[in-house]
C-alpha cells in the first residue's frame, strides 16, 4: 500500500511549524463573522466532499466541522460509529478503505484509540483531519484555543498558561502544549499527581508541573480547565469527592491570576466538578468564544487540507 | 545416514574452549571429530565453510509455535523452518497453546508432531499451573517424562507468591528450571508500551519497568527460600538485570535470558502506533537497553532467546491498543546479536556463540550446545560479514509481524545442520 506523507492531512500539532500554525490562525481570523452576523457563506470548497467519521460520541466537534465544511461550500456527510458497519465487526482499516473508495476529498476522524488516524494515514490516499484521537492529540481544539486567546488581545509569546485537571488523559492538553510551546509561552500543567505524568516536562520546552492549583494560577494570563475523563480512567486514581476542593476553579482563585485572565474549557463543562458556575458564567470566561472560533478555525483547516497549503499566503517550511 | 564433513571453517565451541580453524566430521548423526585436514569417508557429504564460523547448533529456549490451537499464526513445521533459517537447531515452544500444554498428553502431541514435521529439535516447555491460570499446579512430573524440559506460564506471570513457591519446590524434585514471565499484572494493567516519555507523548498507556522488577525481586527471594532453579524470561529492565547479578553474586541458582529486540531497540525507536513494535515486555528506555547489553557483557544474562511470537496480519493491522503483543524473532536473531554485541565491540565472538548454545543448554540440562565428540550432530554455520537484507514476506513463518523488515544485516546464518543433516542453507 502506498505510504502517504502525514503532512497531507492534519494529524496533530506536534509536527507543525510555528509559521504553519500562524497561517491557519490568520486565515481563521479572516473567516470570523462580523459582529451580529452569521458565518460567511462561501464557495471555496464547492464540489468537495468531506466525510466526518466519528467513532466516539461528540456533538460540538462534529457539528462544528459540519458547519465549517458547509460554510465553505463543501458537501459534508457525518457518520457515527453506532450507525456504521463498525458495530457489525468491520475492522478500522476496512471501514476506512470502504469510505475512501467513495472518493471523499478529506476524512475528519475522531477515534477513542490514540494514534488511530496516524496509523490509517499510512495506508490511505485520502487526507485525514484528526478530530481527537484517544489521549493523544486534538489539533483543531488547540488552534481554536489559540485563536480565542489572540482575540482577547493577549500575546502567546509572554503568556503564562495554566492547564488544570486530568492532564494524563487529555488530548487537548497535549495539543495545547505543543502549540503554546512553539510560541515560547510558559505552560504550567496542574492536577493530582496520579493524573500528571512527570515525563510531560520532556515533551516540549517551557512546560512545568505542579500539584498545587494556587501555584499554577498565580500570575497566569490564561487558565484552561479540563474535564475529569471518568470514562478513560480505569481505576480510582484520586478520591472523587475531594476533586473540586483541590482542583475545581472558583472565583477566589481568579484573584491570584492576572487581572485580564481568560478562563477556558474545551467542554462539555461539569459545573461544580472542575469549575464553579460563577466562574463559567463570569466575564473572564471565554468558553462560548471557543465554540464560535471552532468553526472559523475548522474552515481554515479544511481549506488548507483540501486546497493545499499553497493557497494560503505566507506558509513556509 | 551419510557422513558430513564441514571443511575449512573457524570452529568455535565455547563449552570446550575450542576456537581455531578446523574441519568437523559428523557420522551417524553424532560429532565424530574436530581437527585439521580431516578426510571424508566414502560417500560423505562435503560442506566448504571457508570464511565461515562453525558452531554448536543454536538453541532458542523461548519460542511460540502456536500449535495446537492457533495454526493460522504458526505451526510446529513452519516455526521449525523459520528456526532453521535463523540458524537454530533446537527450539523450546512455550505452553500457551490451545489447549495449554499443562499435561503429558499435550506434551506428547507436540513431540510427536515435531518428530514428523519439524526440521529442528523441539523441546517443549510445560505449564507451571493448570491452564496457566496461576492457581493449581500442572502435572509437572508426567510432562517431564513426556519430554518437557522446563516449566513456565509464559505470556502470564504466576501472580500468587504462594503458588510460585510450591511450583519452585515441586520442580526442584524433578530438577527442572522454573521460567517466569515477570510482570505484576496490577502495575501493568491496560498498558500497551513502556511507561515513559514516549508513552506520554503518544498518549498510550504505560507498562512501568517496575512491574517487571517487583516480580523479579519476589522470585529471587523465593528462589533463596526453596533452593530451586529459577530463570527470568525476556529480561528487559535495568533494575531486573541488577537484581539477577546480585542473586548470582549470592550463589543463587538464578539465570536470565534476553531477546534480541531488547538488546537493540528502545521505546524511542518505535515507529509510532506500529504494532510490529508492540510486545511484552515492551521496548524500554535507552537506559534499560544499555543495562540489558551490559548484563550480557557482565554475565548476568546467560542466554539469548527470541520470544518468537507470530500473529497474523489481521490481528496486527489494527488500532495499536487492540493489537496482540509479540513479534517474530527466529530469522533475525543472529543478525541483530552480531550487530549490537559483536560488531559494536561489546563481546567477543565466542561469547556470542555461548549465549546461543551452551548458555541455554546448561539452563535446560539438555545434551546440546557443544561440539565435543559423541555429542548430537547439531551445527550452526554462519557468516560474520555477509551483507543481507531481511524480507519478511519471504519468511518461513506463517506470520509477518517483524519490525526488521527491509533491515540490512552484516552477518547471518549460512547453513543449519540437525543430527548430521543439512536442513537449511543460505
Amino acid at each position: 500500500m502506498p505510504y502517504r506523507s502525514p503532512a497531507a492531512g492534519l494529524l496533530g500539532i506536534e509536527n507543525l511549524t510555528r509559521a504553519e500554525i500562524q497561517t491557519i490562525l490568520d486565515r481563521a481570523q479572516h473567516f470570523q463573522p462580523k459582529t451580529g452576523e452569521s458565518f460567511p457563506k462561501l464557495d471555496l470548497l464547492k464540489g468537495k466532499m468531506v466525510v466526518n467519521l466519528f467513532f466516539e460520541a461528540s456533538t460540538r466537534t462534529r457539528t462544528s466541522f459540519e458547519i465549517a465544511a458547509r460554510r465553505l461550500g463543501a458537501d459534508a456527510v457525518s457518520i457515527t460509529a453506532q450507525a456504521s458497519s463498525v458495530s457489525k465487526g468491520e475492522s478500522l482499516v476496512d471501514t476506512l478503505n470502504t469510505l475512501s473508495a467513495m472518493r471523499p476529498d478529506a476524512i475528519v476522524m475522531r477515534h477513542a484509540a490514540s494514534g488511530a488516524p496516524l496509523f490509517l494515514q499510512r495506508y490511505l490516499e485520502t487526507p485525514i483531519i484528526n478530530a481527537g484521537d484517544g489521549t493523544h492529540e486534538h489539533p483543531t481544539q488547540a488552534l481554536l484555543d489559540a485563536r480565542t486567546i489572540l482575540d482577547r488581545g493577549a500575546h502567546l509569546e509572554q503568556l503564562k498558561v495554566a492547564i488544570i485537571g486530568d492532564i494524563a488523559h487529555s488530548r487537548v492538553a497535549r495539543s495545547n502544549v505543543y502549540l503554546l510551546s512553539r510560541y515560547g509561552a510558559s505552560i504550567v500543567l496542574c492536577g493530582p499527581a496520579s493524573l500528571l505524568p512527570r515525563e510531560l516536562t520532556h515533551i516540549a520546552p517551557g512546560v512545568t508541573l505542579t500539584t498545587d492549583m494556587n501555584e499554577a494560577i498565580r500570575d497566569a494570563g490564561v487558565i484552561m480547565m479540563l474535564r475529569v475523563q471518568l470514562e478513560r480512567q480505569h481505576e480510582a486514581s484520586f478520591p472523587a469527592n475531594e476533586y473540586f476542593q483541590f482542583y475545581g476553579l472558583r472565583l477566589e482563585h481568579l484573584r491570584l491570576a492576572k487581572p485580564e485572565v481568560i478562563v477556558m474549557h474545551p467542554g462539555p463543562i461539569n459545573r461544580g466538578r472542575e469549575i464553579s458556575s460563577e466562574v463559567a458564567d463570569s466575564q473572564r470566561s471565554a468558553i462560548l468564544n471557543q465554540v464560535e472560533n471552532g468553526i472559523s478555525v475548522r474552515m481554515a483547516v479544511l481549506e488548507r487540507v483540501l486546497l493545499g497549503a499553497t493557497n494560503n499566503a505566507g506558509t513556509t517550511h | 545416514m551419510p557422513a558430513l564433513l564441514i571443511k575449512n571453517g573457524r570452529v568455535i565451541d565455547p563449552a570446550s574452549g575450542h576456537d581455531a580453524p578446523a574441519d568437523l566430521l559428523i557420522q551417524n548423526g553424532l560429532i565424530q571429530a574436530v581437527g585439521r585436514g580431516l578426510s571424508a569417508p566414502a560417500g560423505a557429504g562435503l560442506f566448504d565453510a571457508s570464511g565461515l564460523i562453525v558452531a554448536p547448533g543454536f538453541i532458542d529456549m523461548h519460542v511460540h509455535l502456536r500449535e495446537p490451537g492457533f495454526e493460522h499464526a504458526e505451526t510446529i513445521e513452519t516455526g521449525s523452518r523459520a528456526a532453521a533459517a535463523g540458524g537454530f537447531t533446537s527450539i523450546c515452544p512455550m505452553p500457551n497453546t490451545s489447549p495449554v500444554n499443562d499435561n503429558a498428553t499435550v506434551t506428547s502431541y507436540i513431540t510427536e508432531k515435531a518428530r514428523r514435521h519439524a526440521v529442528v529439535n523441539v523441546w517443549p516447555i510445560g505449564a507451571i499451573t493448570k491452564g496457566s491460570n496461576g492457581e493449581e499446579l500442572a502435572e509437572i512430573g508426567s510432562m517431564k517424562d513426556a519430554g518437557a524440559v522446563a516449566i513456565s506460564d509464559d505470556g502470564r506471570p504466576v501472580m500468587n507468591a504462594r503458588v510460585m513457591r510450591r511450583a519452585l519446590e515441586f520442580a526442584r524434585s524433578f530438577g527442572m528450571p522454573v521460567i517466569n514471565h515477570c510482570e505484576d499484572l496490577h502495575l501493568s494493567a491496560g498498558g500497551d508500551m513502556h511507561e515513559g516519555r514516549e508513552s506520554v507523548r503518544l498518549g498510550l498507556r504505560g507498562i512501568p519497568g517496575c512491574s517487571e522488577d517487583v516480580m523479579v525481586a519476589r522470585d529471587i527471594l523465593l528462589c533463596e527460600l526453596t533452593g530451586a532453579r529459577y530463570h527470568v524470561a525476556h529480561i528487559s529492565s535495568w533494575h531486573s538485570v541488577e537484581m539477577v547479578a546480585f542473586a548470582k553474586s549470592r550463589g543463587l541458582p538464578v539465570t536470565a535470558e534476553a531477546t534480541p529486540h531488547h538488546l537493540a531497540l528502545a521505546d524511542a525507536d518505535m515507529r509510532p502506533y506500529d504494532s510490529n513494535y508492540k510486545m511484552k515486555p515492551p521496548l524500554r528506555s535507552p537506559g534499560d537497553v544499555a543495562a540489558v547489553v551490559n548484563g550480557v557483557v557482565s554475565g548476568a544474562i546467560d542466554a539469548i532467546a527470541t520470544d518468537h511470537a507470530p500473529h497474523p496480519g489481521s490481528e496486527k493491522m489494527q488500532e495499536f491498543e487492540k493489537c496482540p503483543f509479540g513479534i517474530l524473532g527466529l530469522e533475525t536473531a543472529l543478525g541483530i546479536a552480531l550487530e549490537k554485541l559483536v560488531h559494536a565491540g561489546k563481546i567477543p565472538l565466542p561469547k556470542l556463540v555461548a549465549l546461543f548454545t551452551i548458555g541455554p543448554a546448561r539452563i535446560l540440562g539438555i545434551d546440546r550446545g557443544t561440539l565435543s565428540g559423541g555429542a548430537p550432530g547439531d551445527v550452526t554455520i554462519f557468516s560474520t560479514d555477509r551483507e543481507w537484507t531481511y524480507d519478511v514476506n519471504k519468511s518461513f513463518s506463517k506470520s509477518r509481524n517483524s519490525p526488521y523488515d527491509a533491515h540490512s544485516f552484516r552477518g547471518g546464518p549460512a547453513a543449519t545442520v540437525v543430527n548430521g543433516e543439512i536442513v537449511w542453507r543460505c
